[in-house]
């Protein structure tokens, strides 16, 4: 019953964010013309990709009352990863590189997952912990040292930028995992499974769901994403060292956190993250038209998340009252 | 049995901290000596001076991880100050006063805005570091006064910095203020329970506002510090410091649940922190690898206690 009505409300939330969303963007077009052409639009959905992506496998740690710090650190390795190996072996083609990201994400992703489930360590001290860790073995891994253009293959290179309908292979990736995120999000059991144990472990553990295991699900499957996005990465801007992605983790979060996913658990949507993003998207790729410095975004990012989440935290007050007593 | 486990944690990371002299004296013959052990200070004495309050932030149940985007705010602030013309004493006010600000509003945010800290201390991360680059750009502010230079290069007596008696002080303040006052009793109340606490007639949302407040005070702080000692402000000054702040907190025993930990356990943890870096400086080693070990170590601290507690027994 309060799920249900969780859910409308969720609904009606990110309703209100399309609007608002959707008027940014007039409001940006209106001004410049310009703005809303094709190659534009393509150029600002390309840029927010990997974002649409990472925000997404971020959404469902969230979800289960979890936090993923390790997500941009999980990246820059696997982007690591493919770069060597396709130094290595250049030869062989993309098909074996993104084997290759996407199971050692899972893997990186897992071991936050297990140390969560296992040990019931708190989430934000494991990823910060496997943060710093993974940062320091792409260090040992690459010595130090940068993997630049030339020492890629063209293929490897050519796989995100690779055009096709008008958009790159890189946006249609983003599409493709968003819609397969909306559909899943609500059709699936296991993410069903995944709400209810954000939502109330204890009463999700006596209906059979297995709390702890569900977070080691939505760790492994943040993991596989951060893998993947770590090689499109790197063949996108064409360089891979120690520091890619520094810090990205947090917009990451913040993207989450603007898209209307509660930090408490159990309240998200893939259609709000995913407007969360273009919205950052649009903020970013409309202020060198109307002439405020590229170093405003962050403060922007900063004031929106917080308005986003004084006003969710306005709303949970209401529903869960009765529920939960707050000191 | 409580304090017999902490006062283990301790005596563990004092092992550490011995160890950690043997063998850098025994590797390196320039350790031991006064004036290396005191530049060795530099490495943590700043950023142990958060971690103080920070302690008590996260005893209390909360925490701020917004202190290293306040220091470079602040930093940035006193930048301007001083580009303005005003003297030492009026630029270190600037740094205090927005570092507590910036505190008050973070704590203004979760008691009255009633935003769970971490989300509301990612926001203003990510608001007050945005801040700094909005106003700086690219720039560097370094025309200091001369004798602002002090704070942080000044000597108080022989090799005892300025910067090491300020770190003792407050620690000696901070110990006796939270182990030894009904103040600091009721820190650890609210961190054990909060409804609990509320219900004994605790202003909960008093404290926490006020440690919100002290965080951010001690912050700027810290920022007065760096500034001086580095005597130049860029927008990404202590970049990252929030992790390695935080992780000074928790493998100094301080419990992320709340309710647990001690400041013993924080500076005997800050020291052991500023001496491995500094001795794998010593040994040519980057800072980067040093974080695998900071990384690993950090869950180590807390999957210790998780694996005895199972290994005694279920405790749920």
């Amino acid at each position: 019953m309060s799920r249900l009505a969780t859910l409308s409300g969720n609904a009606r939330r990110d309703l209100a964010f399309a609007a608002l969303t959707l008027a940014l963007f007039l409001a940006v077009t209106f001004a410049f013309p310009g703005f809303a052409a094709p190659r534009n639009l393509a150029g600002l959905l390309d840029d927010t990709a990997i974002l649409i992506m990472l925000a997404l496998g971020q959404m469902l740690v969230i979800l289960v009352r979890g936090i993923d710090l390790s997500i941009a650190a999980n990246l820059a390795l696997c982007g690591m990863l493919a770069a060597v190996f396709d130094r290595a072996w250049p030869g062989m083609g993309v098909a074996p590189v993104l084997a290759l990201t996407l199971v050692s994400g899972t893997l990186l992703g897992a071991v936050n997952g297990l140390l969560v489930w296992k040990l019931r360590l708190p989430p934000i001290v494991v990823t910060l912990g496997t943060m710093s860790i993974y940062r320091g073995a792409i260090y040992l891994l690459s010595r130090g040292a940068w993997i630049n253009e030339n020492e890629m293959s063209r293929e490897f290179l050519a796989f995100p930028r690779s055009e096709f309908l008008g958009l790159t292979l890189l946006s249609w990736l983003a599409i493709a995992v968003a819609a397969l995120f909306m559909v899943a999000l609500r059709r699936s059991r296991v993410a069903r499974d995944l709400y209810a144990a954000g939502g109330n472990p204890e009463a999700a553990n006596y209906s059979g769901i297995d709390a702890g295991r569900m977070q080691f699900i939505a760790y492994s499957v943040c993991g596989a994403i951060a893998g993947l996005c770590g090689y499109l990465w790197v063949a996108r801007f064409a360089v891979a060292y120690t520091d890619i992605a520094l810090g990205f983790e947090l917009s990451v979060i913040a993207a989450c956190l603007i898209g209307g996913v509660a930090i408490a658990g159990g309240v998200g949507s893939a259609v709000g993250v995913v407007l969360g993003c273009l919205f950052i998207g649009i903020i970013r790729s409309s202020l060198p038209l109307v002439g405020i410095s590229a170093f405003w975004q962050m403060f922007i990012n900063g004031v929106v998340i917080l308005v986003a989440v004084l006003l969710s935290a306005r709303q949970r007050q209401f529903k869960r009252t009765i529920l939960e007593v707050r000191a | 049995m409580k304090p017999a486990v902490l006062l283990r944690w301790e005596s563990m990371l004092a092992v550490v901290l011995v160890f950690e002299f043997v063998l850098f004296s025994s590797l390196s013959p320039y350790f031991l000596n006064v004036d290396t052990l005191s530049d060795a200070t530099f490495n943590f004495t700043e950023r142990a001076i958060v971690a103080l309050p920070l302690a008590l932030l996260i005893i209390a149940g909360e925490i701020d991880i917004s202190v290293a985007a306040i220091i470079a705010l602040a930093s940035v602030a006193m930048g301007l100050a001083s580009a303005h013309g005003m003297g030492t004493p009026a630029i270190a006010s600037v740094g205090l006063g927005t570092g507590l600000l910036a505190g008050c509003i973070n704590g203004a945010l979760v008691t009255l805005g009633r935003v769970p800290s971490i989300v509301a201390t990612i926001g203003t991360m990510t608001l007050f570091r945005g801040a700094a680059y909005a106003v700086l750009g690219d720039r560097v502010l370094k025309d200091y006064p001369e004798t602002f230079a002090t704070f942080g290069q000044g000597y108080l007596v022989g090799p005892i910095s300025i910067e090491l008696a300020l770190f003792a002080l407050f620690a000696i303040s901070f110990g006796v203020f939270l182990h030894r006052t009904r103040w600091g009793r009721t820190i650890f109340a609210i961190g054990a329970n909060p409804v609990a606490s509320r219900f004994a007639g605790v202003a909960v949302n008093q404290y926490r506002f006020a440690l919100f407040a002290l965080t951010g005070l001690f912050s700027g702080l810290a920022a007065v510090l760096l500034t001086s000692r580095l005597g130049s402000t860029r927008p990404s000054i202590a970049q990252g410091w929030e992790l390695e702040i935080i992780s000074m907190v928790i493998l100094g025993g301080v419990s992320v649940w709340g309710g647990k930990g001690s400041i013993a356990g924080v500076v005997l943890a800050a020291l052991v922190f500023g001496l491995v870096t500094f001795g794998l400086g010593l040994m040519n080693i980057p800072g980067i690898v040093m974080s695998i070990f900071t990384g690993a170590l950090l869950i180590l601290v807390v999957a210790v206690p998780a694996l005895m507690n199972r290994a005694h027994g279920n405790q749920r």
